[in-house]
């Protein structure tokens, strides 16, 4: 299921985290630096340029009218199907709406789907992970079947099969989308959930008496769930991605709400007139998409760096 | 070493797939009755119907009947290839599914194909080279893979139905209309593959029958050709799971882009009309296939990689 990212080892140079301090040794004469705050020191340029856009990004979604004050639903027919402008930075759809602000607002929903579905995954997978390497054998292979059964629906199958349950619509979508990367964090869980448990200091810990529900709370889902905050950065990007393509098929965000794939969908209608509106809102899916991979890439990486290896 | 280890294996992985299958089954059926609302009235649509209307297509459909003995009868009309009757299309799930699985497969291995050969010549081109080279087929592969689909086949329509007016915008009928959503398909696949290839050969290179090869005098490109591709190949083939996935949901959201025929848009229609006995047999019919793709993912495996065999047996 984990597709490969495409930052390679040989795009970071030097050590990651290994240049905490700020006297200029000799490896960092050499490499090519940025003014930045000693945190992000040793960071490559185009991490940052990724974080960058990521924070753009969070800042349209949470104050789209620091970006835009024009609203995105002002109807204008005279000016429909517009190219782009100093007026319309992104020209205008068929009801002469201003595409650059229905970007700009589309990002809450559009952003929001995935990282709504990606937080929904980790929460259902991490309780059922937790749960199956918990509760005893039985239990464990229930939880494992049942997953191995849900994987088996390929790709989007499983999304769009909660959807045909829910009906469409902007949560339905996410939690559509959420149930179907459940699974996946389930087994991940469960894995790391496994290797804890074989920990020498969760010994320790029933050395010392402690119940199991306290060891499994404490102990247990703290140390298993660690890294797969990381990970769940990474999967975001194919959260967003899924989120726009089932709004692009009419089953997410119902109008006249902004969101990315819908617009796309409206725009294909008019790809003979105007060519804006078939360029921008994929474009703004895309550059997400890219920052996320790249930035969680990034600190998936540095993570795994600074531990010791995971083994599953 | 005698064939037994062989066939039981074999009877395992098919016990375990027929019991994924009925799995997979049961999941769409107790997700059909699961439904907000009454499956019934989705099934009568807009028209607000009697009672006695209402008891009439319950009855007809055995809907009135307890949740086992539905379960039953699902079943065993599954088995006898019966996956039920279509609201929208008025037809049988099963004649549906067969009318539209064809061009849904001629898409999906145009783009197959060319998603091979693409990345093949990538990774022979690219696999241990200059770091520069790397970097730009990398940095390709980035954003080949953070592209949705979607995007990428609106665009090509732009340029090419519409400025270019080279293919066709709209149908499935001929070559010309193959070509745009076979490459809108395919690109997502190039990206992945290339890398995985690439890894696999940067692996393969740095093994001792690569040097020992060069030294009796074969081609830098022979050797990539001949040994270091055939090791790359086989992390490939253990994505075919992840591949049959991505052509399936590729197809439903590229046969709504260009109005082709084909499975993928028989879902999107039936999951925005709810048209749930279609979902139910377009989930088993993957279910089925994704089962028999992921045993002769392991059944090469073995092949390939005898070590596989001994570990198993």
């Amino acid at each position: 299921m984990s597709v490969p990212t495409a930052v390679g080892a040989d795009f970071v140079p030097g050590g990651p985290g290994g240049s905490g301090g700020p006297g200029p040794g000799p490896a960092d004469a050499v490499r090519r630096r940025v003014a930045v705050p000693g945190a992000l020191r040793g960071v490559p340029a185009y991490v940052l340029l990724a974080g960058l856009v990521l924070v753009v990004i969070a800042l349209a979604a949470a104050w789209p009218g620091l970006f835009s004050d024009v609203p995105p639903d002002a109807v204008n027919p005279v000016a429909a199907l517009q190219g782009p402008s100093t007026r319309h930075l992104f020209g205008t759809d068929q009801l002469g709406r201003d595409e650059f602000s229905r970007v700009v607002h589309g990002t809450r929903v559009s952003v929001g789907t995935g990282v709504g579905a990606t937080a929904l995954a980790l929460v259902l997978g991490s309780a059922a992970g937790v749960f199956a390497a918990a509760a005893g054998r039985v239990a464990d292979e229930v939880v494992m079947r049942v997953c191995d059964v849900l994987m088996s629906f390929p790709g989007l199958l499983l999304a769009l099969m909660v959807v045909a349950v829910l009906g469409p619509g902007t949560l339905n979508a996410a939690v559509a989308i959420g149930v179907s990367m459940t699974p996946g964090f389930t087994k991940l869980v469960r894995g790391q959930a496994m290797l804890v448990r074989r920990s020498d200091y969760v010994r320790a810990a029933v050395t010392f008496g402690r119940g199991r529900t306290e060891i499994n709370l404490r102990h247990v889902a703290p140390n298993a769930l660690a890294p797969l905050l990381v990970l769940a950065t990474v999967t975001v990007g194919g959260a967003v991605v899924a989120g726009s393509s089932l709004s692009f098929l009419g089953l997410g965000p119902q109008p006249p709400a902004p969101d990315w794939g819908a617009m796309l969908a409206d725009g294909q209608n008019y790809l003979a007139v105007s060519w804006a509106v078939a360029v921008f809102p994929g474009l703004a899916v895309t550059a997400t998409v890219i920052s996320v991979t790249v930035v969680g890439g990034y600190l998936r990486k540095r993570f795994e760096g600074g531990q010791a290896d995971g083994g599953f | 070493m005698s064939h037994a280890p062989g066939i039981r294996w074999l009877a395992r992985r098919l016990g375990l797939g027929v019991l994924v299958v009925l799995g997979a089954a049961t999941v769409a059926f107790v997700a059909f009755h699961l439904v907000p609302g009454d499956p019934v009235r989705v099934l009568l649509g807009a028209e607000t119907p009697t009672p006695d209307q209402l008891a009439e297509v319950r009855g007809r459909l055995g809907y009135d009947r307890p949740i086992l003995v539905q379960y039953g009868s699902f079943l065993k009309a599954l088995f006898s290839g019966d996956l039920g009757y279509s609201f929208q299309a008025q037809e049988p799930v099963s004649r549906l599914i067969g009318d539209q699985l064809p061009p849904t497969l001629e898409l999906a291995a145009a783009a197959l194909v060319l998603a091979l050969a693409v990345s093949i010549g990538l990774a022979v081109a690219t696999a241990g080279r200059r770091p520069v080279l790397r970097g730009v087929s990398g940095l390709l592969e980035l954003i080949a893979i953070s592209t949705p689909g979607f995007w990428v086949g609106v665009l090509l329509l732009t340029f090419f139905s519409f400025r270019l007016r080279l293919f066709p915008a709209v149908g499935s009928n001929g070559f010309g209309s193959l070509v745009l959503p076979a490459v809108t398909l395919a690109l997502g696949l190039i990206g992945v593959f290339t890398q995985v290839l690439r890894a696999g050969m940067e692996r393969a290179l740095a093994e001792p029958f690569v040097l020992s090869s060069r030294a009796r005098g074969t081609g830098q490109t022979a050797v990539r050709r001949r040994h270091a591709l055939a090791h790359a190949v086989v992390p490939l083939i253990a994505l075919s799971g992840w591949t049959v996935g991505a052509l399936l949901s590729g197809s439903v959201i590229i046969e709504t882009i260009f109005s082709r025929q084909g499975l993928g848009r028989v879902v999107a229609t039936a999951v925005a009309g709810r048209d749930l006995p279609v979902i139910t047999g377009v989930t088993v019919v993957s279910a089925v296939g994704f089962t028999l793709v992921s045993l002769f993912v392991d059944w090469f495996s073995r092949v390939v990689d005898p070590r596989l065999r001994e570990a198993v047996a």
